[in-house]
């Protein structure tokens, strides 16, 4: 792996409008308006952060991480990437990222997948799209919007390093994060923000003991 | 981790010497396709030339809201490219179908699909009015009309393969469209494990740099099949993916 380009965003936390702990295995679903800034930082380390955006006027023009990755033609995401929608929309930018990589691979952990990639004896496991379904059901019954199963598409994987290789085969590798990383975005459009806080026990990457993240939201420059 | 398609494992996992075929047919370039790929079928598709793309999204036709999910299948199997011996998960870890048979080596699960922007800016704008069925049209488009005669929307959409394309990625994670991947003649043959609502688009692929604008068709046969054996070809491919059987054949029980 080349060298990240690490860099951090001139905001301080102390003039945040919003801030926000989201617990280990908790979701988080909250509105960013155009030209404010988001920050999500990994208090701890090498958390995985599984997250969805959707455009606040159409939840049906959403994230899409195969037009993000094709747009910038690398599948990582870093300063400068922008957050393509499926209808072609640019959501947000990341503005500054000190972990240096992300990923949009890998997906969100379910029940349902960890009976195949672990044992069919974890069904019980509490698991991100638990979480997402959580997060986007209560939603709906505190805004009137739906927003469900249907709407729950390739998320991001903030903080996660998921390397693809040149002969075509792809790892979870350990995390390049670290306590206090974060990375920020400036949102593009006025969008919604969905967030499982990944509770997975079965993998290494996270040393096996999931661990908060904090959200900060500053008003447009 | 089987990832080289040999002519043993093309053995092993082939159903086509057993099989009844029960219908062939030409799907044209720059042209979508659906039908609803029944369990202990299969369907075969072909290259009818060089430069053939094959974009797909893939449902459970028994309930539309459990479909393809390429993060899954990608990471269950630890792979970022589709051969035989994959198989390709739905969001509720069940198989909707595999890959048993594929003389290419790689298809492309990255890549996306095209949209109308894209294909004019690439190829310059021809409207049916001018063309008739030779107009320029994209992927996106196909796939929501398709998914319109099901009662599916944008919402519906998700990551889609494109068979026939191999899109590199580079160790800073650059990904680079490999020109003359495909060929005449190569196949990739996809066993239903449910039923599965098949819907398939034949343009180009979005990072093909190809100034042309092509329509290149695939062949389409549609077989019967046996069920896949304890030595299966996809079954045996990871131990992820015989849990996955177990899951799949659950449902239908």
């Amino acid at each position: 792996m080349p060298d990240a380009v690490l860099v951090e965003s001139p905001r301080s936390a102390d003039e945040a409008i919003f801030a926000a702990d989201v617990l280990a295995g908790d979701s988080f679903v909250h509105e960013i308006q155009r030209g404010q800034y988001v920050r999500i930082v990994d208090l701890e380390g090498n958390q995985a952060v599984d997250t969805l955006f959707y455009s606040s006027d159409d939840y049906a023009d959403r994230y899409s991480a195969q037009d993000t990755i094709r747009a910038q033609q690398n599948i990582y995401l870093t300063t400068g990437t922008k957050l393509i929608s499926t209808a072609r929309n640019v959501l947000l930018t990341i503005v500054a990222d000190t972990c240096g990589r992300h990923d949009t691979l890998g997906g969100a952990c379910s029940t349902e997948s960890n009976m195949v990639r672990y044992a069919i004896e974890k069904r019980s496991m509490h698991a991100c799209r638990q979480s997402f379904l959580k997060g986007a059901l209560q939603w709906s019954n505190e805004t009137g919007r739906a927003m469900g199963k249907r709407d729950l598409t390739a998320n991001i994987n903030f903080f996660m390093n998921v390397p693809v290789t040149p002969a075509g085969g792809l790892t979870f590798a350990d995390g390049v994060s670290d306590a206090g990383k974060y990375v920020e975005l400036r949102a593009e459009l006025d969008v919604v923000v969905v967030i499982s806080n990944c509770p997975q026990l079965n993998n290494p990457c996270n040393a096996y003991n999931p661990t908060p993240v904090r959200v900060l939201v500053w008003a447009a420059e | 981790m089987k990832l080289e398609t040999t002519g043993v494992e093309r053995r092993e996992g082939w159903t086509g010497l057993s099989s009844e075929v029960l219908w062939k047919e030409t799907l044209p370039g720059a042209s979508t396709w659906s039908h609803v790929l029944k369990r202990r079928t299969a369907l075969r598709i072909t290259a009818g030339g060089d430069h053939a793309n094959v974009g797909a999204l893939l449902l459970n036709a028994d309930n539309f809201s459990e479909r393809l999910n390429l993060p899954d299948t990608l990471k269950a199997q630890h792979i970022a490219r589709l051969t035989t011996g994959a198989v390709l998960y739905s969001d509720m870890a069940r198989i909707l179908c595999s890959i048993t048979d594929d003389t290419l080596g790689w298809h492309d699960p990255l890549g996306g699909c095209s949209d109308a922007a894209m294909v004019e800016a690439k190829y310059g704008p021809l409207s049916y009015q001018k063309a008739r069925n030779n107009w320029h049209q994209n992927a996106l488009d196909g796939f929501l009309i398709e998914l319109a005669k099901y009662g599916l929307d944008s919402r519906d959409l998700m990551m889609n393969i494109n068979f026939f394309s191999k899109v590199e990625v580079g160790d800073d994670g650059g990904m680079r469209f490999v020109p003359g991947h495909a060929r005449a003649g190569t196949a990739v043959e996809l066993r239903a494990e449910m039923n599965t609502l098949v819907i398939l688009n034949t343009c180009q692929h979005p990072m093909d740099p190809d100034p042309k604008y092509r329509q290149v068709p695939v062949e389409l046969e549609v077989k019967r099949v046996a069920a896949p054996g304890a030595d299966d070809v996809c079954r045996s491919f990871r131990p992820e993916n015989a849990r996955g059987f177990i899951l799949t054949e659950r449902y239908f029980l």
